[in-house]
């Protein structure tokens, strides 16, 4: 019982550890951005770049998470370095544009697909009458010309 | 032809907003237009965190003096190179009702301090952190330099490294204004 209750415990504590894994450079270069360049900082290797991969380097070794880590970006950066277009202004129509696009094609397929369904079909070309027997004979005879 | 107007509204919208993208983040050319036509724009005015003290500042404190507000960063090389020269600057306008006035871009305040002490800089500066405040006067790369006359408005702007000619040519003339 208590050997369980020691396991119970070191899981408990263990727990916010697992919640929140140890930031990595990749994993944080990944969602900022060079702030002069404007290119991702993955790619950049201007010297703000190089600053920016210092800063970052730094504050894993003070042993913040990334949330953290970005979260002092914005706070030295200004909310440019981030990769996430802006929530504000005109990065507003970048969250939205898009979604609308969906909506729009969505509801322009099921119009579509709704004439489309709605069409009777068109009218089968009428049967033409029987020859006569007299213009029966006549055919053939030319045919056999 | 048909026109499926709704289709043809909405790809108009979607060109409309990527005119109204483009041309937004375009570089204002205002300043250097009204500078061109002889006059005096005023300067733009925003309260920014001072660097390496406590508190905001902003060009509106410093009316009736004669400002040399550079923008810099300490990533950016031709920065380095220009210091000890508005250091100068600074030193010797400071008596006649000069100063210099540092806007410190996109940096880490760390390293925007390390910047300065190594070069032994004491003009003030200010934090321009997501460099909203130098887009204003159309900024688009560093150094700037803009001469701000003693009511506030801009009277000179050099999109490039200051030179000790440029400043020989404006500051005289700026200094000896009346307030």
């Amino acid at each position: 019982m208590r050997v369980l209750a020691a396991l119970v415990l070191a899981l408990v504590l263990a727990a916010p550890a697992a919640a929140t894994p140890r930031a990595s450079l990749p994993d944080i270069e990944d969602e900022v951005m060079c702030v002069e360049c404007g290119t991702p900082l993955a790619v950049s290797d201007s010297p703000v770049a190089q600053q920016e991969r210092a800063f970052i380097r730094r504050e894993i070794a003070a042993g913040k998470d990334k949330r953290q880590i970005k979260a002092a970006l914005v706070q030295q950066y200004g909310e440019g370095v981030l990769s996430d277009p802006k929530r504000h202004g005109f990065g507003n129509a970048l969250w939205i544009v898009p979604g609308l696009l969906v909506v729009l094609g969505a509801a322009g397929v099921a119009f579509a697909l709704r004439r489309w369904r709605g069409r009777t079909p068109a009218p089968e070309a009428a049967v033409p009458p029987p020859l006569s027997p007299e213009d029966a004979r006549r055919l053939e005879a030319d045919l056999t010309r | 032809m048909r026109v499926f107007w709704p289709v043809t509204l909405a790809a108009a919208a979607l060109v409309g907003l990527l005119a109204y993208g483009v041309a937004s983040k375009g570089a204002s050319t205002t300043l250097d237009d009204a500078l061109a036509r002889g006059q005096r724009p005023a300067a733009p005015e925003k309260a920014l965190p001072r660097l390496g003290a406590p508190g905001d500042a902003s060009l509106a404190d410093y009316r009736g003096k004669v400002v040399v507000l550079n923008m810099w960063a300490s990533w950016c090389p031709p920065c380095r190179a220009e210091v000890p020269l508005l250091q100068k600057t600074h030193e010797a306008i400071a008596p006649k009702g000069g100063v210099v006035l540092g806007v410190d871009t996109q940096d880490a305040t760390a390293n925007a301090l390390g910047f300065l002490r190594k070069r032994r800089a004491t003009f003030p500066s200010l934090r321009d952190r997501d460099r909203s405040y130098v887009h204003e006067f159309g900024v688009t790369g560093y150094p700037e330099t803009f001469l701000i006359d003693r009511r506030g408005r801009v009277a000179a702007l050099r999109r490039f490294p200051v030179t000790r000619q440029w400043l020989d040519q404006h500051l005289p003339k700026l200094l000896a204004e009346p307030a």
